[in-house]
């Protein structure tokens, strides 16, 4: 049922086409109602004071604000997903390695960092990086966060490269084999570049993980997107518009990696025997999306 | 050691797990019932249902669960004045609960729909021949298998919900994530074991969930 709603109806007739009709300006009527009672209700509230909104989107806002705090939150993102790829791709390796000592050491590794969660790594890492290390990392908030999406988001693209080498079909190994190659060099030749571009996508999507994750740091006192936006509200008590703006970045941003995402799965799948698939945004992709219907 | 245990007791970190376990099982209830109604928008033949279901999914899966916990809290409660109990700690706990149940609403929606995707077309096509209609087709129908299909993916979603409960710590709620950066602050010199400790408590919650999941959806496959 990959094609989605339209086996579940019939094709509308006329009198179907009609009620359809009514029923979909109804739904506009009824969105439209509640959209117009939320902003009257806000302006009941006087949130459409034009000095709160004024003073959330001027440009002293915009410069001193909304754009280091965004330069913060990308620049934590861009090293933390850097540091996250060669960190999965070590680790994914290691859980292929043929040795069984480090098979096993990786494994737990990732499998630990998989469950804990990011917010108790970054306040630990942060307290860390404050007191003992302390001279050694000049900016222990932004060292927590980097290092703390790092491992987590590793661990997610470790798991991705181990599914993705999985996910080939077993004839690329066999052939390296029949090549005479040995396992080591037919997972490094053969495989692991067929497994980076099938996962290309799911990395994509995982940067929105990463970009979302970075707002924990406002938690540990990082100066990224959501606590600039929070510290502008102190001064001018306008957390709804200030919030809203950076709220906003932040989907423009999300959105256009996602789609980025979509297009390079469909891309890339004439390049790869493996199967590209964006991931689900959330935790681990899946290792292999849910197996094709049978067609009748 | 007995110290270190004694610092937990006195701290009571069992007490802040509990929390993140009923953050996770109301936020989970919430999730599942947002999520079940997208899904049926999703695949509904109404255009502007499909449309607004759509929306919300693109909107609340970009948007950072921090950021809704915080607009919650400074803006909703603060600004706006809506308070969703009377007593100040619950009104927290309510508010954390609301915005666990939004944002991941979302991917319940998109983990039923994956769930849809493995039902044949011919399910669907033998609903309509018997004369189902919409809605009965997706209740009788579709969605029973839909959901037995979902089973790994809800599972996931699951595993997020529990380990994103942390960031309730945004809407002030007293919950593991705030305890342990309290236990670091006053205690620095167990701060590696305070560490491991709450890191190995959600080991031990999150891997069972895994486990279980990973069995159900084995057991509760539709065989074709």
């Amino acid at each position: 049922m990959t094609a989605g709603a339209a086996v579940l109806f019939d094709e509308p007739g006329p009198r179907g086409r009609r009620a359809m009709l009514a029923s979909n300006v109804l739904g506009a009527v009824v969105v439209a109602g509640i959209a117009v009672w939320v902003v009257l209700t806000l302006v009941a509230k006087g949130q459409f004071d034009s000095g709160l909104w004024r003073a959330a989107t001027d440009a002293r806002a915009w410069q001193y604000y909304y754009l280091p705090g965004l330069r913060n939150t990308l620049q934590a993102a861009a090293v933390a997903t850097v540091g996250a790829v060669v960190f999965g791709i070590v680790f994914g390796m290691g859980r292929l390695s043929s040795v069984r000592v480090v098979r096993w050491l990786s494994s737990v590794i990732v499998e630990f960092l998989r469950a804990v969660p990011v917010l108790l790594m970054m306040v630990f890492l942060n307290a860390l990086f404050g007191v003992s290390l302390r001279g050694i990392v000049p900016d222990s908030a932004y060292a927590a966060v980097v290092v703390a999406l790092v491992l987590y988001n590793g661990a997610v693209i470790a798991e991705l490269v181990r599914s993705g080498v999985g996910s080939l079909p077993r004839g690329q190994a066999e052939a390296g084999f029949s090549l005479g190659l040995t396992r080591g060099q037919t997972l490094r030749s053969i495989q692991l570049p067929q497994a980076l571009v099938a996962m290309l996508p799911a990395v994509v999507s995982q940067l929105v993980v990463v970009l979302k994750d970075s707002a924990l740091g406002q938690l540990i006192g990082y100066r990224e997107l959501l606590r600039t936006a929070q510290i502008l509200s102190s001064g001018g008590g306008n957390p709804l518009q200030t919030l809203f703006v950076a709220a906003a970045l932040f989907i423009v941003l999300n959105v256009v990696l996602s789609f980025v995402a979509g297009r390079l799965a469909r891309r890339l799948s004439s390049r790869t025997s493996g199967s590209p698939h964006p991931g689900t945004g959330i935790g681990p992709a899946p290792a292999v999306t849910a197996p094709a219907a049978p067609e009748v | 050691m007995s110290e270190f245990l004694d610092l937990l007791r006195q701290y009571d970190v069992a007490h802040a797990f509990w929390v993140n376990l009923q953050l996770t099982f109301w936020g989970g209830l919430l999730a599942l019932g947002i999520g079940t109604v997208l899904a049926v928008m999703r695949i509904s033949p109404l255009t502007s249902l499909r449309w607004a279901g759509a929306t919300y999914v693109n909107l609340v899966r970009n948007t950072p669960l921090t950021v809704i916990m915080v607009f919650l809290v400074l803006a909703v409660w603060t600004q706006l004045g809506v308070t969703l109990s009377g007593d100040f700690t619950s009104n927290f706990f309510n508010f954390a609960v609301a915005g666990l149940g939004v944002y991941h609403a979302a991917f319940v929606c998109e983990s039923i729909r994956s769930g849809v995707n493995t039902v044949p077309v011919g399910q669907a096509e033998a609903a309509r021949a018997i004369g189902l209609p919409f809605l009965a087709a997706a209740r009788i129908i579709v969605l029973p298998q839909a959901f037995r299909g979902a089973v790994a993916p809800l599972g996931n979603t699951l595993i997020a919900l529990l380990k994103n409960s942390t960031v309730a710590a945004a809407a002030s709620v007293a919950e593991s994530s705030g305890t342990m950066k309290t236990l670091i602050e006053f205690h620095p010199d167990y701060r590696w074991q305070v560490f491991v400790t709450f890191a190995i408590g959600f080991v031990v919650l999150v891997i069972p969930i895994g486990l279980a999941t990973t069995w159900l959806s084995r057991r509760l496959a539709v065989t074709r």
